[in-house]
């Protein structure tokens, strides 16, 4: 289907972006890579009154690591990021996540801040960024907001974005040398939506965050707090509780949340 | 605020201008407002790759980037690269090799399957089929795809 009309604009600065915003508020939409949005619109699952398109905004579309810390401007592109040494080097998480993002055409045009702003429960960084314990960058007329990323994603589609303001980067721990991470998900085709997916993390603490088992990315922090796999495996069952979707119970995504615990781990631990 | 906006782009390196409505997708401003029509529009909604296209040198859906985003862009579509005979090995071994049949995806695999031949590196089948995983064929079953880019990009 065609999308509905709507107005279009492309402010040049945040200053010119936060007037859009104040002046046609829930009206108004920011449009990044639109690899959703576009999508929802087309199918009429939204129909804003504007468009706000912030990919002339300068400065976001930038990587860049200084003193430990991994800086990803909200519009570098999934290619950008599938690309970047800086990642693959500092955040070897996203580096693997990246690629189960759908397919080439659509990872040119998205964007990493489209979707951690969009927080879809299937989506693979939302889940990253809670296991690397990443803070997102909020700007608004007062200056910008720190949020870490568990306390970012609350709901299902609903995150800490408060009205009027945009989110700009998210940054990142650099992995240290002692430190480990895995990206594992299950789908029945690649570039398809994870049945279950599970961002690892390993270092002074662990961390397991799994996708698409709830409306936002969960953190299995009693598993995280085992010795063994068996024991993790256990602790899982007693906290998570999956939500089914059209094709898989409840019961499947437990199993196979237990099938990536048990991967992850190995993959951890060798 | 505006629902039309002026436009420049460089399609198939010719400039053109227009007044576009903002909701306009660029594969329907390809499509309906410079006939191009190359670009197939399948669903619409960026899962079946029929309205790729290549926008400052890289492929992405037609469907799911706006008219207006692409002010100021290069834009090249199936009848550029055709005409530049930039896609002629691409087509030759497709009509050997029996990689269409109706042809409906064929122009979105053919460009998809160009962004591999432009890297001018070998890749694998395996590679060569996550490439174009993103592009739905329904008469195929890909294999003789597989096989038409495979010896493009390692023949």
């Amino acid at each position: 289907m065609k999308a509905p009309s709507f107005a279009y604009a492309r402010p040049q600065s945040l200053e010119e972006t936060f007037d859009l915003l104040d002046r046609h508020g829930e009206g108004a939409r920011l449009l990044a890579g639109g690899q959703s949005l576009i999508p929802s619109l087309n199918m009429r699952l939204s129909a804003p009154e504007v468009l706000v398109d912030i990919n002339a905004l300068p400065g976001m579309a930038e990587i860049r690591q200084d003193r430990g810390v991994l800086r990803i401007g909200a519009l570098v592109r999934h290619t950008q990021i599938e690309k970047s040494e800086e990642v693959a080097k500092h955040a070897p998480l996203l580096a693997q996540a990246v690629r189960h993002v759908a397919h080439p055409a659509i990872r040119n045009r998205g964007t990493i801040g489209g979707s951690l702003a969009l927080a879809d429960p299937a989506a693979e960084y939302p889940a990253c960024m809670v296991a690397m314990d990443a803070t997102i960058v909020l700007a608004g007329r007062g200056g910008e907001r720190l949020v870490k990323a568990v306390d970012f994603f609350k709901g299902l589609f609903e995150t800490d974005r408060q009205p009027g303001e945009v989110l700009v980067a998210v940054e990142i721990p650099a992995q240290l040398k002692d430190e480990r991470s895995v990206f594992l998900e299950l789908t029945r085709r690649h570039g398809d939506y994870a049945i279950v997916g599970l961002a690892a993390f390993k270092g002074q603490e662990t961390r397991f965050a799994f996708l698409n088992v709830g409306p936002k990315p969960f953190l299995a922090r009693g598993a995280a707090s085992k010795a063994s796999v068996d024991e993790a495996k256990q602790a899982l069952r007693a906290e998570l509780n999956p939500t089914a979707d059209l094709y898989n119970s409840a019961a499947t995504k437990m199993h196979l949340a237990g099938v990536l615990m048990d991967r992850a781990w190995n993959s951890l631990s060798t | 605020m505006e629902l039309a906006l002026d436009i420049t782009v460089t399609v198939n390196g010719t400039e053109v201008r227009r007044r576009v409505e903002a909701r306009q997708h660029l594969v329907d401003f390809l499509r309906d407002e410079l006939g191009l029509t190359g670009s197939h529009i399948g669903c619409e909604h960026g899962v079946c790759g029929a309205c790729t296209v290549r926008v400052n040198g890289e492929i992405v859906r037609g469907c799911l980037m706006l008219a207006v985003q692409a002010d100021g862009c290069r834009v090249d579509t199936v009848e550029g690269l055709s005409d530049s005979k930039e896609l002629a090995r691409l087509q030759k071994a497709f009509h050997e090799k029996n990689a269409l049949q109706c042809g409906f995806c064929t122009p979105g695999m053919l460009m998809a399957a160009q962004d591999l031949v432009s890297q001018k590196k070998r890749f694998s089948r395996e590679e060569i089929r996550e490439h174009i995983s993103g592009n739905y064929c329904r008469c195929t079953g890909y294999q003789a795809i597989v096989d038409a880019i495979d010896e493009v990009v390692n023949g």
